[in-house]
């Protein structure tokens, strides 16, 4: 076995040593009726490298590959151009194969790519601080939420119906079980501004309230002025957490810490990390100087050692869990350390510069596409602001639709159905999402296969 | 002014129905440096030998318990800008917070200082 | 106070003199040693390593919200970048440079055909929400893992949403309560022993649950008495961390299980440990009722430097129906993807709801089926067998000069325990950790498991050779000796490494957690 280095010289030397005669007096302590006498049935046994990678290969191709069509798909995970040497970079080893850098002296590497990434996703939001990662968009937002209750005391949230269903859904999980009040509602495909509840949300924050909860843009694409909002909830006692699944988004509108939230989160995915089929993704998380000691992850920060040198550290750590046992501000122990660090490399390429003309080019594609569906009879775009997504209303069930446009090899959208399947006044809503992945034959290709999945 | 103590090494000082709680040398120096303090804000209703306060260690946080019940008048302001102050000065400087006590006569639960003394000794 | 003394020492020691008075150098480097500064502090400003395509003539449709302030991100071009980030990996220490004995951890070898599979792009370059006849190859190959952790582990479902260890803990529990709900049985407490995982509790607690420590006895296992007298119809799980964290097996594991459902509750199990097991025992014979699976542990998904992880949960039958959203079902010869949608319809009303966006780690199950179907049922039972005899080859090399307390009751698992007993005066497990730095080893697991004074937890795992298990023997045992010994160049360790001992007090008092250009004062609030 290519990954098993004893040999049984070896291990007949280290028995002897143990004192044991055979291996299965090592597992004595199991109990005798749970004890396999072979290999586990129903298994197959080991296998080459190549016929490792045949199987795998064989299941790979039975996949649409996003890069090889014309590609319009986001709703909360994002296509985007990923240098080679994002790529190349993460897998070095020292990297790929360090643990969690509770050894600050042989790990100041993924400190100081943590810090760094710290400081790049603190100023993109518009806060002040923000931590090593977590888990992902949907459950950074959750965690937000509940942070929100340990700093206000209070329980009632309140759900834009602008954010993305999943990240509703897993805060509906989490609430069932922690006590939170959830107010959520659904979106509605309002032309100008779809999915845009903000007047309504003014009216329903009270001195209840723990926290709003607006997406931006939201799951239609609508981008909004988060100032009123904020101020109105500050007001009240309560705080803004905004949520941002489209960290390039930022490369061209304003942040949503410039206009007031309290916390934002978000999905960093867009950013080095890549489409994989829905993860491992980047949970990004910032908020006020303030709040730092009741944020939840994990946290690098400066310090020097004992020449004086500057260095880095995990810091703030008894607010973890192994610390403070059943008092922690979160179970989460892991962040997503190696999707952090192919995020902040991406940041580091594009610089500021950077970000901006790729934020400029997805606005223009997006802008083109739009423009390309309006002229197809029967559809109506519904946004008026809107950056790399937007909506537009079809004649028809869009499912239906996006599976008709999938046969003529064109991943042409989401489905509101996908996302609301219960909901059937949304049903023939299709949010479509481009990039500067997409080219101007791409977009022909969309209107052409959409006039034909109509037709 | 009366000074009263606890097995869990907090201190009390009684000035008719106010006291000031904080912890005690023997207790900071268990601890190591400590980086944060977390005392509760005026209004807070503590209850005797209930949590009351967190202190934390660069590893560990651990909770403080209020020695005797009643209605929070003021947290120690200083601490919250240099913690370290708990570790200097835990029995003067660096008390947690003051408050109004409800039950005097929960006082009587508690240690003098030769009590606690010798209580620590034991230990 | 309830005092947690367990915590380390967190200041460098005063003694910070250059180990040898050797010279400094203009650059603050020392040959392959390399100093690197922070992004910010390089002139980045307008620079970028990123080419676009020309940017078409189209009207804005931003609605005036333009950012308008600059953003402050210095950018790098790829030169500048590869070499940014090749100084600071050098900073690291990873499975690939040596031996990790990091208990409870294990970090084992990451085969990279792992990592060429993850980036195939019919699994890497698939969007979650494309049509489902577009994705079957990604499903079938998600439902091959799970058929494998399935079989594996002899339970009855798996979920494989979670996305590390403590939300598959959190998942498992969830379960549990929503289990317990629909039949009505409101119970309010868990039980964890003290030899279970600091996680436990803490996921007990964020369910909800009161949570009830039940100690362990001499030898490190579950006492089962205690455990029995305090069940009831208030308990609703127990959470048992097995092979737990004092690197033994629970003897009692099938009692402890018959106990547990005789009194109407269920048994979680941590499946942190799995490696020392998997091929040989499957827990599914022991009683258990959910367990959570770390991909990146027992099936060697790369850690990369603390994520992302992936926390599968197998589910016995009584739990199976109450598995999170989404899931995927074989349908005849095609694969679907059970959601809100469908959930009632295909018979599983009773889901406790949906954990995370999409369907969970994918990149993580294409590198453990990878790793699966390297090994085959035969090698997973190796690994088990390889991975037990290489921490009792470890404990059996080191028990005569330090304190091993359960040794006399038997061989051990997948790792192996120490204790800091029979240090010099002023000599800890912090110490000997820094000064196996120095030896050019990542230290031990450290004060974890608590009910050991200064534990030091090691486990080799099954990816060493017998040379590099002889060489850290060899060093652990000189390092320990100079513990023993009171050498106090011990206590200025590591002096070989990127960095001195780090003040960890200053970072906590005074926390600057990103960076602000000196002339710029600090935010206002």
């Amino acid at each position: 076995m290519r990954y098993l280095p004893l040999t049984e010289a070896d291990r007949g030397f280290m028995l002897a040593r143990v004192g044991a005669s055979s291996v299965d007096e090592l597992f004595t302590d199991v109990p005798e009726a749970a004890r396999l006498a072979g290999p586990v049935e129903g298994l197959p046994c080991h296998a080459s490298e190549l016929a490792v990678e045949r199987q795998l290969s064989m299941l790979a191709r039975r996949n649409t590959v996003a890069g090889e069509v014309p590609f319009f798909l986001g709703c909360g995970a994002y296509r985007h151009h990923v240098p080679a040497s994002v790529d190349h970079l993460i897998q070095r080893g020292e990297f790929l194969t360090s643990y969690t850098p509770y050894q600050p002296e042989i790990a100041q590497g993924t400190l100081q790519a943590l810090f760094e990434f710290q400081t790049q996703v603190a100023r993109l939001y518009g806060c002040e601080v923000a931590n090593a990662s977590l888990y992902d968009g949907s459950t950074a937002c959750w965690e937000a939420i509940s942070m929100a209750r340990r700093i206000t005391r209070r329980k009632k949230v309140v759900l834009s119906a602008g954010l993305h269903p999943h990240y509703v859904e897993v805060a509906r999980t989490m609430a069932r079980f922690n006590g939170e009040k959830l107010e959520t509602a659904l979106p509605e495909l309002t032309p100008g501004a779809p999915g845009d509840d903000g007047a309504a949300l003014l009216d329903v924050i009270d001195s209840e309230t723990s926290c709003v909860v607006v997406q931006y843009p939201n799951i239609l694409g609508h981008v909004f002025d988060l100032g009123e909002l904020a101020a109105r909830a500050q007001s009240k006692g309560a705080l803004l957490i905004a949520v941002v699944t489209e960290p390039v988004a930022l490369g061209a509108l304003r942040s949503p810490g410039e206009m007031g939230a309290d916390i934002v989160v978000g999905e960093g995915q867009g950013l080095g990390v890549g489409l994989q089929f829905g993860g491992p993704y980047v949970g990004l998380f910032a908020t006020r100087e303030k709040y730092v000691r009741q944020m939840p992850g994990r946290l690098a920060g400066e310090t020097v050692d004992a020449e004086g040198k500057r260095g880095f550290v995990l810091t703030l750590s008894t607010r973890e869990q192994h610390i403070r046992r059943e008092k922690a501000t979160s179970n989460i122990c892991t962040n997503s350390g190696l999707c952090a660090l192919a995020f902040t490399i991406h940041l580091s390429l594009l610089g500021e510069a950077g970000l901006r003309k790729l934020a400029a080019l997805n606005h223009a594609r997006a802008v083109q596409t739009a423009e390309r569906l309006a002229r197809v009879p029967g559809v109506k775009l519904l946004n008026g602001p809107f950056f790399n997504e937007f909506t537009v209303r079809l004649p028809k069930d869009a499912r239906l639709v996006v599976r008709a446009m999938a046969e003529r090899g064109v991943l042409g959208g989401v489905s509101l159905g996908r996302l609301y399947p219960r909901a059937d006044g949304l049903a023939r809503g299709l949010v479509v999402t481009a990039s500067e992945t997409t080219t101007p034959e791409d977009v022909e290709a969309l209107g052409t296969a959409l006039e034909e999945a109509l037709a | 002014m009366p000074r009263y103590f606890t097995r869990e090494h907090e201190w009390i000082e009684v000035d008719g129905s106010t006291g000031t709680v904080g912890i005690t040398d023997y207790a900071q120096a268990q601890l190591g440096d400590i980086v944060f303090v977390e005392a509760p804000p005026a209004g807070t209703r503590v209850d005797q030998s209930k949590e009351a306060a967190v202190v934390e260690s660069v590893k560990a946080a651990s909770d403080v318990y209020a020695p005797a019940s009643g209605e929070v008048t003021e947290a120690n302001a200083a601490l919250e800008a240099e913690p370290a102050l708990a570790n200097s000065a835990p029995e003067t400087d660096g008390w947690f917070f003051r408050l109004t006590l409800s039950d005097p006569s929960e006082l009587e639960k508690l240690m003098d200082e030769d009590a606690y003394k010798s209580f620590c000794a034991s230990l | 106070m309830s005092m947690n003394t367990q915590g380390r020492i967190s200041r460098p020691h005063p003694d910070n003199d250059a180990p040898d008075g050797a010279p400094a150098t203009f650059t603050g480097n020392r040959a392959l040693m390399l100093e690197e500064p922070l992004i910010f502090e390089r002139d980045g400003e307008g620079v970028t390593g990123v080419d676009f395509d020309e940017l078409p003539e189209v009207t804005s449709c931003l609605g005036g919200l333009e950012r308008r302030r600059p953003i402050g991100l210095p950018g790098l071009t790829e030169p500048e970048a590869v070499r940014h980030y090749t100084r600071l990996s050098r900073q690291n220490y990873g499975i690939d440079l040596g031996l990790f004995p990091l208990g409870s951890c294990t970090m084992k070898h990451n085969p990279r055909l792992n990592e060429r599979m993850a980036r195939l792009p019919g699994f890497a370059d698939v969007h979650p929400l494309q049509p489902i006849d577009t994705v079957q190859g990604a499903l079938a190959l998600i439902d091959l893992v799970g058929h494998w952790l399935v079989t594996l582990t002899g339970m009855h479902a798996v979920a494989m949403s979670p996305k590390a260890g403590a939300h598959g803990e959190l998942c498992g529990l969830l379960a549990i309560r929503a289990a317990l709900e629909a039949r009505g049985d409101a119970r309010s407490v868990v039980l964890v022993p003290e030899s279970a995982h600091g996680t436990n509790p803490a996921t007990a607690a964020f369910c909800g649950y009161a949570v009830e420590s039940i100690p362990a006895t001499q030898g490190g296992r579950v006492d089962l008495g205690a455990l029995k007298a305090r069940l009831g119809p208030d308990v609703a799980a127990v959470m048992i961390t097995n092979p737990n964290t004092c690197g033994l097996f629970e003897p009692d594991m099938i009692a402890i299980g018959e106990a547990v459902h005789t009194a109407g509750g269920l048994v979680y199990c941590d499946g942190a440990n799995f490696n020392a097991i998997v091929g040989r025992v499957r827990p599914g014979d022991l009683g258990v009722d959910a367990m959570h699976i770390n991909l990146h542990k027992t099936f060697s998904t790369p850690h990369g430097g603390g994520g992302p992880g992936s926390g599968p949960v197998v589910f016995s039958e009584a739990l199976a129906p109450f598995a999170p959203l989404p899931f995927v079902e074989k349908q005849g010869e095609r694969f679907v993807l059970v959601e809100e949608e469908t959930a009632a319809q295909a018979g599983h009303g009773g889901a406790f709801g949906r954990m995370t966006a999409f369907h969970g780690q994918m990149g993580m199950f294409t590198r453990a089926a990878a790793y699966m179907l390297s090994h085959g049922a035969d090698g997973l039972r190796q690994v088990a067998e390889d991975a037990v005899l290489s921490a009792n080859y470890v404990l059996r090399s080191l028990e005569d000069v330090l304190e091993a307390p359960f040794a006399g009751s038997g061989p051990c698992m997948h790792e192996a325990l120490f204790s800091d007993a029979g240090f010099a005066e002023g000599f800890s497990t912090l110490d000997v950790a820094k000064g196996l730095i120095d030896e050019g080893f990542h230290p031990m697991t450290m004060y974890f498991p608590l009910v050991v004074h200064g534990a030091m937890l090691i486990e080799p795992t099954e990816t060493e050779s017998k040379a590099a298990l002889d060489q850290f023997v060899g060093a652990l045992r000189s390092v320990a000796e100079r513990a023993k010994t009171g050498d106090s160049a011990l206590k200025a360790a590591p002096v070989y490494a990127p960095r001195r001992r780090l003040d960890e007090t200053l970072a906590a008092r005074k926390p600057v957690l990103t960076y602000r250009e000196p002339s710029l004062p600090a935010a206002a609030e």
